[in-house]
């Protein structure tokens, strides 16, 4: 077995840490062993980094992967093996499978399936009521127990103000934080894009903003009261990212995240009903684009996440409102929040990987997102220059949706290394080893 | 008929409808591929000014087959043309299977009442079963806007849009313009209204997508849950008093209004909706003196007009549902056409 794995010569950034600068990187027995210059030993794998950034390994705090119960469009081994090709280290998946992922055993599964791949560290987000219907609480203290690192019934709000109040006050308990689909289900009823005038000139019936805002206020006023840990997921609107900005300012704890469509493509982008652009929360306007960039800009907005959201082909080639919600996103994220926050200088490169590695794992109280000696072996390299183009044909995820086939990017993982191992390697970018 | 010996490629004569009356020359003489590049006809939204206009010239030298002894032409001899409708609506199939008819297709009705999310057959599936037996054209109707462009981005033959959902009703809109322009004899400069429900109309939307790309000036006229503001981007003015507008107008489109949307609380009952939007007799005198009153039918009698008023001097209805006729043999002709071109 390999003992060191050393990365030579690489930009070596680490928020965590303050630090940006050329270095080696050692990773021995799964762990960070050094930072800084390192001597070449026989045996040692070793990554000539030069021209590239080395950084901890990015996190996706808000993936759906499917199984169990629709393995056609994903498996926990075909996500996390989209993850490592996209540079992600560390997943972490919503409940929404069927059935739920809102029992001790159902967490447990998820680990030992992510055990069994051997790929990336996958984290099971436990449902917070029983069987996602918003009723009644499901046993978070024991999923807890097994390593549920948050909760959600995420794929749809909490619509009672009474059930969302007791799961804020019980999950406090816990010192995990609840992460709400903020979307009011009256208002958003029979809606499949957002409620614009792309949505009427194509007849669809609308989701409007109000129906995200609704919930943020309400459940701000509740989170506050209970003083639990509060997520927003996936936001879209101009108006919550303002509702979330106040409320930080108010001293509330309230985090949020957004991912790369909201802040690249609008509803204009709807067009010859081409279900690739159908998502939840849907593409929102100009306005709420430009929102959400600045609210990435000033930290408002915590962490990037992607949402990925794999579907068959079967699905997706219903008519548009028949079609489910979602598109993949783990293997095209980093180029496009490079070409979304960086290439227009929103973001420089030390920002962005702070709001993909130190963000979620600070809000999920996770021991990952840092190159800290004798932390966990998880490491990213990315080519910031590296021009590509989107391929879905070339995919690990085992589903297609993507609206961005054809697009050029620049940027991308390199190697992915999950606990001193090389899970991923681009073509051309391969390691050697010492003789 | 064409000889074997034609080497240009060339429609046969038979493939030509007759000229119109009067020998003037039809735009049909100009090769379809420019006048006409579309196979398929999905939307007004994607037609020029000059397309919308080949195609009612084009229903114009139809018109007459329908008073003829022999009702028919054999334009679409030998083809197939498949009627399929996903959503009940009996008046529009019978157009279209007649239109087909008199241009001498074989007809074929399909009608399912699937959800649109019943996922045991999807419309894909479906549609290409029914490309598979050899079919020419599709004519499809659905619940679901965006169907008709499924089906055409996954078969070979020409996709005529029937009404899909709140989207699109192509074939209703030109025949509106046709009677407006045939009793009017102009569209350009034209003031047309369209009354009542145009937010979840698909007829309102064909209505004004081509009206407003041929110079008519439309005001939509309804409660402002019916007739929102955001359609004033489309290009046309929106008007929630009627009484003060109504003397303006050479045209008042009527659409139809559902019970149902009691319950979504878009008005509070038909009697304040009829009282406030209804074609009235007392209202009518308010009108122009010629104004056209038109509906796509079936009419709500006694809600969205009176019955003297459905049934009286201005009313055009049942010319709208003969002209129905020219304009579907025209569309189908010409997306025929442009299909075989390419």
């Amino acid at each position: 077995m390999t003992t060191r794995l050393l990365i030579r010569r690489g930009r070596v950034i680490d928020p965590t840490q303050g630090i940006d600068e050329i270095a080696d990187v050692t990773l021995a027995h799964g762990k960070v062993a050094a930072i800084g210059r390192a001597a070449e030993q026989p045996g040692d794998q070793v990554i000539d980094a030069s021209g590239k950034i080395v950084c901890p390994g990015l996190i996706d705090m808000h993936v759906h992967l499917r199984e169990p119960g629709n393995e056609d469009a994903e498996t926990i081994a075909s996500g996390a093996a989209a993850a490592v090709a996209g540079g992600f280290t560390s997943i972490v998946c919503m409940p929404n499978t069927k059935p739920a992922l809102d029992t001790e055993a159902m967490i447990e599964f998820v680990y030992r399936q992510a055990d069994r791949a051997r790929s990336c560290n996958v984290f099971p987000i436990g449902a917070i009521t029983k069987g996602r219907e918003g009723k009644e609480l499901a046993e978070i203290g024991q999923m807890v127990r097994a390593g549920a690192v948050a909760f959600s019934d995420d794929g749809v709000g909490i619509a009672s103000a009474t059930v969302m109040l007791r799961a804020l006050q019980y999950v406090g308990m816990f010192n995990r934080p609840i992460i709400q689909h903020c979307e009011d289900a009256d208002l958003a009823a029979g809606g499949c894009m957002n409620a614009g005038f792309t949505a009427t000139r194509l007849g669809l019936p609308g989701i409007p903003a109000a129906a995200e805002e609704l919930m943020v206020q309400r459940d701000l006023l509740l989170a506050e009261s209970t003083g639990c840990a509060y997520h927003v997921a996936h936001i879209s609107t101009a108006g919550a990212v303002q509702l979330v900005r106040d409320a930080k300012r108010r001293g509330i704890r309230v985090t949020t995240e957004v991912c790369p469509h909201h802040l690249l493509l609008t509803d204009e982008f709807v067009e010859q009903y081409d279900t690739n652009y159908k998502m939840n929360p849907p593409l929102r306007s100009k306005t709420d684009v430009d929102a959400c960039i600045a609210g990435v800009a000033d930290g408002t907005i915590d962490c990037l996440i992607t949402d990925h959201a794999p579907h068959g082909r079967e699905g997706k080639e219903l008519d548009f409102q028949a079609a489910p919600f979602g598109i993949v996103g783990l293997e095209v994220a980093l180029g496009l929040f490079a070409k979304a926050l960086v290439a227009p200088g929103h973001l420089n490169w030390n920002q962005l990987i702070a709001r993909m590695t130190t963000a979620p794992a600070r809000i999920l109280g996770l021991r990952k997102g840092s190159l800290a000696l004798s932390g966990d072996g998880d490491v990213t390299i990315i080519d910031p220059d590296l021009p590509w183009t989107v391929d879905t044909s070339l995919f690990q995820s085992k589903s297609r949706n993507c609206p961005y086939e054809g697009w050029p990017l620049v940027g991308r993982a390199t190697h992915t290394i999950v606990g001193g191992e090389l899970k991923f390697a681009l073509e051309g970018s391969p390691s050697s080893m010492v003789a | 008929m064409t000889t074997p010996s034609h080497t240009a490629p060339q429609r046969p004569l038979a493939a030509q409808p007759p000229s119109p009356a009067g020998g003037a020359p039809t735009p049909l003489e100009s090769p379809p591929q420019v006048s006409w590049p579309h196979k398929n006809l999905l939307g007004l939204e994607d037609l020029t000014a000059a397309e919308i206009l080949h195609l009612l010239d084009t229903a114009k030298a139809f018109e007459d087959v329908s008073t003829r002894s022999v009702k028919k032409v054999p334009a679409l001899r030998g083809r197939v043309v498949v009627n399929l409708f996903f959503e009940d609506s009996t008046r529009t199939r019978m157009s279209f299977s007649l239109a087909a008819q008199r241009l001498s297709a074989d007809v074929i009705d399909f009608s399912e009442k699937t959800s649109s999310l019943n996922k045991g057959e999807s419309v894909r599936d479906t549609v290409r079963n029914i490309e598979a037996m050899g079919v020419d054209l599709i004519v499809v109707r659905h619940g679901a806007a965006g169907v008709p462009h499924l089906i055409a981005r996954n078969v070979q033959c020409s996709v005529i849009n029937a009404g899909d959902g709140r989207h699109e009703h192509p074939t209703q809109g030109l025949l509106d313009i046709y009677t407006m322009r045939q009793v009017k004899s102009r569209i350009a400069g034209l003031k047309v209204a369209i009354v009542g429900d145009v937010v979840n109309s698909r007829v309102a939307r064909s209505n004004i997508h081509g009206l407003t790309r041929l110079g008519a000036e439309v005001t939509l006229v309804g409660p402002t849950t019916l007739a929102p503001r955001s359609f004033e981007r489309f290009g046309v003015r929106v008007c929630h008093d009627f009484d003060s507008v109504i003397g303006e107008f050479d045209v008042i489109n009527m659409l139809r209004i559902q019970r149902e949307r009691i319950a979504s609380n878009v008005f509070p009952s038909l009697g304040e909706y009829s009282r406030l939007f209804g074609l009235s007799n007392e209202r009518m005198k308010r009108a122009k003196a010629d104004v056209l009153v038109m509906h796509p039918g079936p009419v709500n009698r006694g809600i969205e007009m009176s019955p003297e008023v459905a049934d009286g001097a201005r009313s055009a209805i049942l010319r709208q549902v003969t002209n129905g006729l020219a304009v579907r043999m025209a569309a189908m002709f010409l997306c025929k056409q442009a299909g075989e071109a390419t």
